[in-house]
């Protein structure tokens, strides 16, 4: 089992142990499992956790507690939080470069170039952090002595089943615009290229991203996201990353409680969306779809 | 929208007695059980201005049809319990031939034509709404029960107004979505309730024109005969055949209607138990959707407020509309230093509300829209009282006939009572205290539902804390039940998703594709 290396030595490396996420923790799955994840070509990279439905559960838990806290920031906070993450993955660009180099099979070249998107994507997310209530908000002038005005707020724990093919740009494209507007969020990764998105917790434990503002669940997909769809206390789910013969099971789960669901696109398919693409991989639609509006009266008069 | 009376001039359709009021007098001067003295002098609005056919078809490719096996339902005057006409019973067959007409209109004529050709269209039907606006207000007071006062006041004039403010957007699409071409979704299939029978035809029908889709709509079963009137009006209007479609029947129609695979949006308002079916039933299809779903909304009265405006917004907010209304204020949350005060306001202010004939002009409370609906809020305030709430009830007399329900007040009421729990969707008040505003935004937001709430204090800070920490679409400060075209409207949580009203009620309707 190779692990990830930086330039060639002859000394034994200390490999690293690919943990879950979750409340601003590092656990192992309570269950004990973990998964062997290997790379395209079928090569051994590492044991991931493999979570149970009680992890998930936590994760909710965990998600549900910091979404406040995390909402009440100003927006200029969470834009600058935001802008943190794209610092810290400058200074593990390397490390980032090699692990989705390993992940997706990709020469070190092309790995590079998908790291600089996912840097600069937590960048371009960042500047919104305090436009949307003025791009998406409203002042409406209604026939009445009322001052009106609707204000953008974020829906509350959202559920990302991440992207599969796109282990760490899909996910982080999927990921900033769900965070920039205050939401929590539970994630669960690529599940066959997941070991980038446990190097992106580690990232997020040393920025300023409040512990269970963003939780990072590695396992089965078959496993989770039925549990992840039908949790009452998630308020919406992306179901980007969801295979094709789950999406129906996964909208009539998430339609007990109501919740939003955000979809891929119809005719766009998840290996082959180009995630370097700007102008389609990053959209404040991406952000709006996990908001909501709300709209407040009050009369004028002396 | 306006308060239901905000004088308390004499004039109701039924004698009113005094509430119990502890063995003191009230602020008529009177004691427990005494008869108001003073007599109210009926005021019809006439009939005249409408009328009702013996049968209505569908409408469908601009044509009024019968249903493919000639089925027909009957719509009744819930106030009498009388037949008003046979309406055809919609089969999946129509269901199919409505959907084809909109998809044929939609790729052949509505869709090809310029913004400010289907502007004018709507500009027309925003002036033809105007100019039929009593025959409006009537018809919709005689099948669904409302007081003629609030079709003719709010229903109505907010109809038309929906369809202008959308008129205008039909050629500006291009400035509204900064750096996006805004497409037409195809067909919207539509499904509204009946305690707003014309105005949620409205909701619908306007945004969804102006974007350049065309529509097939289901108007509720007990209450067609508004969207049938309105049919005759995109006649006078000259709107191409197959731009709306109506179809009318039971639910299980609007269940074919948004399931069917040419459908591109489904737009539903009503329950969230139907809401929640709709969204499985087109799990998977890849159709946009926005609900419009339940509510148990908290109308929080702070100590500081100003209590005689705050006791018009109570009334207002829960017995506007028989209470049949997803808004409305049905949990009055109130601060313990001044719930005794305040009570007993409400019970003095609920001592004049007039119950009786939704077409006489002082009408204040109408009748329930069914039976169904009646024997629903018979059996949840009996389950209140069966709990251990206190019911209060003004001791108005009702009609020997029709659907009637008292104006009731609950008090003593637990968070954890049905009353408190379920919408009720009825003229029910359940009061619940609260001793710090932390308190009172917990048991506000202690529901599934989150459509709208109402905040009544002097203090603008607290106002804008409360409305941050509302979990709601629509939070009325000092004010409650008002609506208007720019104003999105729509729930968090189980209360639905996707706005009506506004950009947002206009982008339900559009793709936005890279320019």
């Amino acid at each position: 089992m190779p692990s990830v290396r930086i330039g060639g030595t002859d000394r034994i490396d200390v490999r690293k142990t690919y943990k879950l996420y979750i409340g601003g923790a590092f656990p192992r799955s309570e269950s004990g499992r973990t998964y062997l994840v290997t790379n395209p070509k079928g090569e051994e990279l590492a044991n991931a956790s493999r979570a149970s439905r009680k992890d998930l559960r936590d994760a909710v838990r965990a998600a549900r507690k910091a979404f406040e806290p995390w909402a009440a920031r100003t927006a200029m906070n969470r834009g600058q939080v935001l802008y943190r993450v794209a610092e810290l993955m400058e200074g593990r660009r390397d490390q980032f470069v090699a692990e989705v180099a390993a992940a997706e099979g990709l020469s070190s070249r092309r790995a590079g170039t998908l790291v600089d998107h996912a840097i600069d994507r937590w960048v371009w997310y960042a500047g919104w952090a305090d436009k949307i209530a003025q791009v998406l908000g409203s002042s409406n002038p209604v026939a009445a002595p009322y001052f009106n005005s609707t204000i953008p707020e974020p829906t509350g724990v959202v559920g990302l089943v991440a992207p599969e093919s796109s282990s760490l740009l899909g996910l982080v494209s999927r990921l900033a615009p769900i965070l920039v507007s205050g939401n929590a969020v539970v994630v669960l990764a690529s599940e066959s290229r997941p070991l980038p998105s446990v190097t992106l917790g580690e990232v997020l434990a040393t920025s300023d991203v409040p512990g269970g503002v963003i939780n990072l669940l590695t396992g089965l997909k078959k496993e989770l996201v039925p549990v992840l769809a039908a949790h009452v206390d998630v308020d919406a789910v992306d179901t980007w990353g969801v295979a094709a013969d789950q999406q129906v099971a996964v909208e009539v789960s998430a339609a007990e409680s109501i919740k939003r669901i955000a979809r891929r696109p119809k005719g766009i398919s998840d290996g082959a969306f180009d995630w370097t693409d700007d102008r389609a991989a990053q959209r404040p639609e991406w952000i709006a779809a996990f908001l909501e509006m709300k709209t407040v009266w009050h009369p004028i008069g002396a | 929208m306006t308060a239901m009376a905000t004088e308390t001039k004499p004039g109701a359709a039924v004698p009113a007695t005094v509430p119990k009021n502890g063995g003191a007098p009230n602020s008529w001067g009177l004691g427990d059980g005494q008869a108001i003295p003073w007599e109210y002098a009926p005021a019809p609005e006439s009939r005249e201005i409408v009328t009702i056919r013996e049968r209505y078809g569908l409408f469908v490719g601009g044509k009024d049809v019968a249903s493919s096996d000639g089925l027909t339902f009957t719509t009744i005057d819930p106030s009498t319990e009388e037949p008003l006409a046979e309406i055809a019973r919609a089969t999946e067959a129509d269901v199919d031939t409505a959907v084809r007409a909109a998809r044929q209109a939609q790729s052949k004529s509505w869709g090809k034509l310029p913004g400010r050709e289907r502007a004018k269209y709507l500009f027309r039907i925003a002036r033809l709404l105007q100019e039929r606006s009593r025959e409006f207000a009537v018809l919709e007071s005689i099948d669904s029960g409302k007081p003629i006062k609030e079709s003719r006041d709010v229903d109505v004039p907010l109809a038309a107004a929906h369809f202008w403010y959308y008129a205008g957007w039909a050629d500006k699409l291009d400035y509204a979505f900064p750096g996006r071409v805004a497409k037409p979704l195809g067909v919207a299939a539509q499904v509204i309730p009946w305690n707003f029978p014309l105005l949620m035809l409205a909701w619908k029908i306007a945004p969804a024109l102006a974007a350049g889709n065309t529509v097939v709509l289901k108007p509720a079963s007990t209450t067609p005969l508004t969207a049938l009137l309105f049919a005759d009006l995109c006649r006078q209007a000259d709107l191409p055949p197959g731009v709306v479609n109506i179809i009318t029947g039971p639910g299980e129609i609007g269940m074919a209607l948004v399931t069917h695979p040419d459908v591109d949006k489904v737009a539903f308002t009503g329950s969230t138990a139907v809401g929640r079916k709709i969204a499985q039933g087109i799990a998977g299809q890849g159709k946009a959707l926005t609900l419009e779903l339940g509510g148990k909304a908290a109308n929080i009265v702070f100590d500081d407020a100003p209590l005689d405006q705050a006791v018009e917004g109570i009334v207002n907010g829960i017995y506007f509309n028989q209470g049949e209304v997803c808004c409305a204020g049905s949990r009055l949350l109130v601060q313990e230093s001044i719930a005794d005060l305040l009570i007993a306001k409400l019970k003095d202010r609920l001592s004049t509300i007039r119950v009786g004939d939704p077409l006489d002009k002082n009408t204040d409370v109408g009748a329930i829209n069914s039976r169904a609906q009646l024997d629903k809020i018979t059996e949840l305030v009996a389950a209140g009282v069966a709990e251990g709430a206190e019911l209060y009830q003004p001791a108005c007399e009702l009609p020997g006939r029709g659907f009637f329900f008292r104006p009731t007040l609950f008090t003593n009421v637990a968070q954890s009572y049905r009353i408190a729990r379920e919408e009720i969707f009825g003229p029910v008040l359940s009061t619940i205290t609260f001793r710090t505003p932390e308190e009172a935004i917990e048991k506000a937001n202690n529901t599934p539902y989150g459509l709208s709430a109402g905040i009544w204090t002097d203090k603008g800070s607290r106002i804008l804390m409360m409305v941050k920490r509302m979990k709601a679409g629509v939070v009325w400060a000092n004010t409650f039940n008002k609506f208007d075209p720019t104003s999105p409207f729509g729930g968090y949580k189980e209360s639905g998703y996707g706005r009506e009203g506004g950009l947002p009620g206009l982008q339900a309707y559009l793709r936005l594709e890279d320019r």
